[in-house]
This record gives structure tokens, C-alpha cells and sequence, in this order.
């Protein structure tokens, strides 16, 4: 009887092993998938005139694959959307956790959970058809596809993230910190950005790093308001970002170009992979506190 | 664990390497195709619907581009080769013979705003490599000239780049991944220009007339339209296909097959 049970618990056991193991074999799948596939198109070009190289004209008579305007595209692109975005967000947050009555409260984290709902396509979409023609008759340039339209697209689409985030790290910050201040003296808008604040400030940072890592995986939206055509990145210029360089010559791809698109592919991965340990960063430092 | 992914991984290798194969053995009961991408799509509709006709034979379709798929055929790696060009001389003296399956004609669009009525191919030509920049300069309004066009690779821009002689000289200011997005973007910008299969041309925008022809079905056929290009079959002279891809190559050169080759957006030859 008692074998039984014993041999009972550890079939069980066994399976949700197998279970947990299904994920962590498609991570390894995937890592190791893009490393095989990636590394021979750099070994082929070359590292430095991969990573540095500043043209890229893959279907070229003679091609170059240079991918430096892709990764400065996107890391330009991120941290616009991020000057844009975090002062938004984390106000917002700030709001929705401390000052807000419990009835807008309730109305505007649905609002929030919505657009965290809408699919990226979606964004594209809209940004397409009313923010690129807009940025053109606003800033008078002959065409609005540009990386500022992927910028105010991207700094939307982090919104939820961060918003969300936040609100949940300023909502654990115990009621006593505030209660201590507030019998000091402090008003609440001094309580909130100097007791508050700081006392949530790792799960803050976690948010922007969870928005980093949203915008810079982002294909679809941005492909569709950036005009994708790859140049050196500037505000009113057509750029091509790493993930829409991949995702816009995959479907005809061959030979050496489709090599040179998993190695974009690697590279962007190494970038969510290093927003990922930053990331962890600060959610073990929220722990040991 | 290590041995799992081992096996995960290699599966996935064999699974590649099986969908990227030509098929290459001409069993009785499969027709394989090999070549350019442009024909992806109305092959592909062509294999679709001979398969559900002749339920016993399998179609692949093998998407490398027009030069690799004449080799392919030349080697005897596939049945029937695709090539949106015509063969050159070299080609028909090493034993290859071409059938003209559908002309592909490209329109060239601009806002429905925009004066412009009638370029020629040599303008075009300027437009797309920067050489005139702004519309003032062929009769249009006073503001800079918007290139839309197609990300590298697509077959249309293959297409209109190769007939336009602007093979990576074009000065793009967007490179968009579909027809739809393209004409969308034209639409939007009343100073945009970009080319479009015909076929998916509506009246939400212009297709301007090149050297004094009005892009049409007609048009592309009897080849007044200059902005076009042949869609070939490639196979090999004095040499029988197979009975099944005999009988691909009958059905898709039928007038049966019209209504498809419409469809996906092509003017049919036959």
C-alpha cells in the first residue's frame, strides 16, 4: 500500500517534470536554433563589418550586409519611446495607486488593461493611417513614415506595461511609510514622491526595463509607420528597426541573405536576453530588501 | 534531458531540410516546380487547384528565384522550372524551351490628387534614382517626389526594377511589404509614387499611362504596355515530362486555368 502511493507520487512528480522541461526545451530549442543558423552568416561577412557596417543592400549585384542603422534604429526608437512613455506611465501609476478615487480608479486600469489588449497589427494600423499622414501636414516633410511615428507608436504600445507594473510596486510599499510621513507633517503629493516612490523605486525600474523590452521586440506596428527602408536613423527619415529588418525579407529570403537574417535575429535576441538579466537585477534587489 | 534536445533538434533539421528539398525524385504521381518567387502566387493557386482535381498526384513548388529554377531544370532536379524572365540564347542552346504561362504587369500608381497623367519609362527610370526630384520638374505640383516601393526580394520590385533598368540604384523613401500597404501609402500621400501588380489597382488611386499606354489586361497581352514582364515555364525540348506533370503542364497552359492566373493577379497568355 505504502509503495503504491510512494510509486504513485513519484509518477506524478515525473510528469509535471516533463512538464516544466517542455519549456525550458523550447528556450534551449530556440537558443540554440538561432545560434546554429546565425553564426555562419557573421562568420561569412565578418563580425565588424556585420555589427559596424552601414550599408545594407542585401539583394545587391554585390550585396552588403551591414546592420548598424537596424541596431541603432532600434536602440534610438526604444529610448525615444522611452522619454515619451515612462513620464506618462509612471505618473499615471503614480495616480492610479495613490491619488485616484476608488471609481476612476476602477474605469482607468480597465482602460489601461484594454490597450495592453490591443493587438500590435492594430497599432500599425491606425498609426498608418492617421499619425504618418498627420506628422506629414503637421511638420511639413514630403513624407510621414518615419522613425518618429514608430517612436510615438512604441511609446504608446509600453504604456501598459509600465503603467501596470509600477502600480503594483507603489501598491506593495506598506501603508505605515506613508502614515509615518503624513503624521510628520508632509502633504500626500510629499509623501507619495519621497516616500513612496523610493520605496518602490526597484519595481519602478523594473517597469521601464519590462517597456524596454516590449519596444525593442516589437515587428508589426513599427513596420508599418516606419517606411522600412534601411537607413542611418534620424527623426524624419525612413529607418528599418532589427526586428522589422527581419521580419520584412524573411518571406523571400535565400542563400546567404536568409543566413544574415538569423544572425539579425541572434543579435536581437542577445538585446532582449541583456533586458532580461537587467531585468532580473532589479527584481532580486526588490527581494533582498 | 541532452539526448531530447538532440533529437528535438535534429527532427527539426530533417523537417527543414525535407520542405526545402525540389522533390527531387519524379516519382510517378508528383509534379515538381522550381524558380521565381514572383510566381509564388499563382502557382501556388494552380497547384492548389490541380491537386484537388487529381487527388493521387502530390505538387511541390520550390520558391529559389527565376536563375535557380532554369538550373534546376537543365540538371533535371525538378520537372517544370519558373522564370519571370525570358530564357536568354545560352539558355535555349543548352536544350531548354519556354512557354509563356501569364504576363505580370505593373502599374504605376500616384495619388488620385496628383496632375500627373503620362511619364515615360526613361522618367521613371529618373524618378526612382533621384535624378528628378521634385514633380514641378514633369509638370506636376511644386513638391517632392514620395518613392514608395518594395522590400528586397519581393518579386515585384524584382519585377519593376528590372524592366525600369534601376536594379539597386532606387532611392526609396519606403519599402513596404505588401501590394495593399503600397497603394494604402499612395493613397494617404498626395505626393507619393509606387507600382503595384495591376491586378490589385483600384480606383482609389491613378495608374499613370507609360509613354502614352493605359495600363490594361489588353494592353499587357498584345505588349504596348511596356511595364511588364513574362511569366515562363521552363522545360526541357526533346524531352517527355512525366505522365502527371505532362498533365500539370496541359491543365495550367488551358483556358480551364484562366480564371486562376486572373485571379492572382496576372494577365493569362493563353
Amino acid at each position: 500500500m505504502k509503495n503504491k502511493k510512494r510509486l504513485f507520487e513519484t509518477i506524478i512528480h515525473g510528469i509535471f517534470l516533463l512538464l516544466g522541461l517542455i519549456t525550458v526545451g523550447f528556450v534551449l530549442l530556440i537558443t540554440i536554433y538561432l545560434v546554429i543558423s546565425g553564426i555562419p552568416a557573421i562568420r561569412t561577412i565578418g563580425l565588424f563589418p556585420f555589427l559596424f557596417g552601414t550599408t545594407w543592400e542585401s539583394t545587391a549585384a554585390e550585396p552588403s550586409y551591414g546592420i548598424l542603422p537596424f541596431i541603432l534604429t532600434s536602440v534610438y526608437g526604444t529610448a525615444g519611446a522611452m522619454v515619451l512613455g515612462v513620464p506618462i506611465g509612471f505618473l499615471t501609476a503614480v495616480y492610479l495607486a495613490k491619488i485616484a478615487n476608488p471609481k476612476v480608479k476602477a474605469v482607468m486600469e480597465q482602460a489601461v488593461s484594454m490597450l495592453a489588449g490591443i493587438p500590435s497589427v492594430v497599432y500599425g494600423l491606425v498609426g498608418m493611417l492617421t499619425l504618418v499622414p498627420g506628422i506629414r501636414k503637421l511638420f511639413n516633410v514630403p513624407d510621414g513614415a518615419s522613425l518618429f511615428a514608430a517612436i510615438i507608436v512604441l511609446a504608446i504600445m509600453v504604456l501598459p506595461s509600465i503603467i501596470k507594473v509600477s502600480m503594483t510596486a507603489l501598491e506593495a510599499v506598506p501603508k505605515e511609510y506613508e502614515d509615518a510621513s503624513l503624521a510628520l507633517g508632509a502633504t500626500p503629493i510629499e509623501t507619495y514622491f519621497r516616500v513612496s516612490v523610493p520605496a518602490a523605486r526597484s519595481g519602478i525600474a523594473a517597469a521601464v526595463v519590462l517597456g524596454v523590452g516590449r519596444a525593442i521586440g516589437e515587428a508589426m506596428a513599427v513596420m508599418m509607420v516606419s517606411g522600412n527602408v534601411p537607413n542611418m536613423p534620424s527623426l524624419f527619415q525612413s529607418v528599418r528597426f532589427l526586428t522589422t529588418a527581419v521580419a520584412s525579407e524573411m518571406s523571400y529570403s535565400s542563400g546567404l541573405q536568409q543566413q544574415a537574417l538569423f544572425s539579425i535575429a541572434l543579435v536581437l535576441f542577445l538585446f532582449i536576453m541583456l533586458i532580461n538579466v537587467i531585468l532580473n537585477f532589479f527584481l532580486k534587489g526588490d527581494k533582498e530588501k | 534531458m541532452k539526448k531530447n534536445v538532440c533529437a528535438i533538434l535534429l527532427g527539426t533539421v530533417l523537417a527543414m531540410t525535407a520542405l526545402t528539398g525540389c522533390g527531387a525524385n519524379a516519382t510517378a504521381g508528383s509534379v515538381s516546380t522550381d524558380g521565381s518567387t514572383s510566381m509564388e502566387k499563382v502557382i501556388g493557386s494552380l497547384g492548389e487547384a490541380f491537386e484537388a482535381e487529381n487527388s493521387g498526384i502530390t505538387f511541390t513548388y520550390n520558391p529559389t528565384g527565376s536563375g535557380p529554377g532554369i538550373k534546376a531544370v537543365e540538371e533535371g532536379r525538378c520537372d517544370i522550372g519558373l522564370s519571370s524572365r525570358n530564357l536568354t540564347d545560352e539558355e535555349k542552346a543548352a536544350g531548354l524551351s519556354e512557354t509563356v504561362l501569364a504576363y505580370d504587369g505593373i502599374a504605376i500608381i500616384v495619388n488620385t490628387e496628383n496632375p500627373v497623367e503620362d511619364l515615360s519609362l526613361e522618367t521613371i527610370a529618373k524618378i526612382y534614382t533621384g535624378e528628378i526630384t521634385n514633380w514641378s520638374e514633369i509638370g506636376g505640383n511644386d513638391a517632392e517626389i514620395v518613392l514608395i516601393g518594395r522590400e528586397a526580394g519581393s518579386g515585384t520590385r524584382d519585377g519593376f526594377e528590372s524592366i525600369t533598368d534601376t536594379e539597386d540604384a532606387c532611392q526609396y523613401r519606403q519599402e513596404l511589404t505588401s501590394t495593399g500597404d503600397v497603394i494604402t501609402t499612395v493613397e494617404q500621400n498626395p505626393n507619393a509614387i509606387g507600382y503595384a501588380s495591376l491586378a490589385s489597382v483600384k480606383e482609389t488611386v491613378k495608374a499613370v499611362l507609360v509613354d502614352g499606354v493605359a495600363p490594361s489586361e489588353e494592353t499587357v497581352k498584345d505588349g504596348s504596355y511596356v511595364v511588364q514582364r513574362p511569366f515562363v515555364l521552363v522545360t526541357k525540348e526533346g524531352e517527355a515530362l512525366s505522365d502527371s506533370a505532362q498533365m500539370f503542364f496541359d491543365y495550367i497552359t488551358s483556358t480551364d486555368a484562366n480564371e486562376i492566373i486572373s485571379e492572382a493577379g496576372v494577365v493569362p497568355a493563353n
